[in-house]
């Protein structure tokens, strides 16, 4: 009972919330119903008794989107509409409604044929913490390291593109400052 | 795991301690800042507030009234929506992370006591079985507070306020959990009830195994929680007052209920995590030990407070990453490799 109605609101309020993310021209808006979806969406995994997933969807979404927050902050100004550029707005209508239709058939594919089974049950006793573990390092160990490795990659990466200038800083810089005016004026020329 | 037959857990006895919670930690929130005044002004020499009441003890129910009776004022071209619901979401992650932290221990409230008697009311409110994560989540989370406060208000100090925040919540997370996971390794278990009797097994602190992983989680913590050697978001000096800057009355006073009852919180984690928890010491009870435990990592806050000047963004980005980053990853390490052998 209890579920059932926490699911509802759930569900209802994640679905305000995405809506307002996809629909805003503020970009203030759009990132605060994210961010709060995304917490909302946690509410599903402790429904479902899913503790350890749903305190990481927590962690690492609510934290990645404090990241985009940090990058709008540098490039819009909040308090301001912005001006959407819609191109085809009948091919994005038709290209987005198909997408959203193909995922709701498979998702709910399953469901239908009611072939829906659990391939690692909660078992009582063990922890969520524990169970995730224990397949994250046996079954899919590869795909685990894999994912290591690519986030190795793109760490590497953003250093070395970053990285330039890294030992220099700008805010204890007292001999040098007026070079970097410079460099910042030519290239606005 | 049940091996001792506890009662019961029954809703009544849920709410009798989420009530206690609230109540205890708002007003230990709101005494808190006559505390720090006091301890500040005797650490720098000072009287500190003395005028309203014996001690200046009635300081607190001036400034309440204060708060509530100043004007409640939106800028012009704020976001309004969303400078008002900042506040709040300082001050309710702050109280939801409260759900999933031990307090007091476990009791039954005598039969003698009438309505309530022989009602058993759990050490917490909702013990979730990854406790620790989810209360480090839910502070984190109370930073969109700050974030969205600097962001909605159209004033420049705020955008740095709010900047600022961004730049801190980037630099402390990963120390807070790395530092962290040494403990968790040792206990085996990311329940706080877990980490408390842990004490029990092998009758030392873990501050005693772990003091480097002690130190690291401090320093986040303060971080975390915007305490003076890193209060860049809202420092005076530098940037007016940062993310409240065009804050006042009750909305600027949700922020530092919510900022208080963090410390307490971080106090709380660092008291059952590192330092033995609500468990009997010799012959003081458990709930006497924790509240002296709290208390004395509160007035620890208040030390730094008034010892450490306050570090530039970049110091902090460079402390961080660049120092405790690896040595909490050396910690973890190390801490595997003994386990191990």
């Amino acid at each position: 009972m209890y579920e059932m109605i926490a699911f509802y609101v759930f569900a209802v309020s994640t679905t305000i919330l995405f809506a307002i993310t996809a629909m805003s021209k503020n970009v203030l808006y759009a990132m605060t119903s994210l961010a709060a979806g995304m917490v909302i969406i946690s509410g599903f995994f402790f429904l479902l008794g899913a503790d350890f997933l749903g305190v990481v969807q927590l962690i690492v979404y609510v934290g990645a989107v404090m990241a985009l927050y940090a990058f709008a902050m540098m490039f819009f100004d909040a308090t301001r509409d912005i001006k959407e550029k819609h191109g085809n707005p009948a091919l994005v209508f038709l290209l987005g409604g198909l997408m959203a239709l193909i995922f709701v058939v498979i998702f709910s594919a399953p469901i239908i044929g009611e072939n829906v089974k659990a391939n690692y049950p909660i078992v009582e006793g063990i922890g969520n913490a524990q169970a995730v573990g224990m397949v994250l390092f046996t079954k899919y160990l590869v795909p685990f390291e894999v994912a290591a490795v690519m986030l190795l990659v793109a760490m590497i990466a953003g250093i070395i593109l970053a990285g330039k200038k890294m030992d220099h800083s700008l805010t204890t810089s007292d001999d040098e400052p007026v070079e970097y005016e410079d460099e910042l004026l030519k290239e606005n020329k | 795991m049940e091996a001792t037959m506890l009662p019961e857990v029954t809703a009544g006895g849920v709410i009798i301690k989420a009530v206690l919670i609230l109540a205890v930690i708002s007003a230990i929130a709101g005494f808190g800042t006559y505390i720090e005044r006091k301890v500040l002004a005797f650490m720098q020499r000072r009287l500190g507030p003395q005028h309203v009441g014996p001690y200046g003890l009635l300081q607190i129910i001036a400034d309440g009234i204060k708060l509530f009776t100043k004007e409640d004022i939106i800028p012009q071209h704020a976001n309004k929506l969303v400078f008002a619901v900042a506040p709040a979401i300082t001050a309710a992650t702050a109280f939801i992370a409260l759900a999933a932290v031990p307090v007091f221990p476990d009791f039954t409230i005598p039969e003698w006591i009438p309505v309530l008697g022989g009602i058993f009311v759990p050490s917490i409110a909702s013990d979730v079985n990854v406790g620790i994560l989810f209360v480090l989540g839910m502070m984190a989370a109370g930073l969109y507070g700050p974030l969205l406060a600097g962001m909605a208000q159209a004033n420049k100090w705020g955008i740095l306020g709010s900047a600022r925040t961004a730049i801190q919540f980037l630099s402390y997370e990963v120390v807070t959990g790395l530092s962290i996971l040494a403990p968790i390794m040792m206990v085996g278990s990311l329940s706080f009830v877990d980490f408390n009797d842990g004490y029990n097994d092998n009758g030392l602190w873990l501050i005693v195994y772990q003091p480097v992983a002690f130190v690291l989680f401090l320093i986040a913590g303060y971080a975390e929680t915007n305490r003076t050697p890193f209060d860049l978001l809202e420092h005076e000096a530098e940037i007016i007052s940062g993310y409240v800057t065009e804050y006042s009355g009750m909305r600027w006073g949700m922020f530092f209920i919510g900022e208080y009852a963090n410390m307490i919180t971080i106090g709380v984690i660092a008291s059952v995590v590192f330092l033995g928890g609500y468990n009997d010491f010799w012959i003081i009870p458990g709930w006497l030990m924790i509240i002296g435990k709290i208390a004395f990592m509160f007035f620890l806050m208040l030390w730094v407070r008034a010892s450490w000047p306050h570090v530039r963004p970049d110091q902090l980005m460079w402390l961080c990453w660049k120092v405790l980053m690896p040595v909490a990853v050396i910690n973890v390490v190390i801490t595997g490799i003994v386990m191990m052998v």
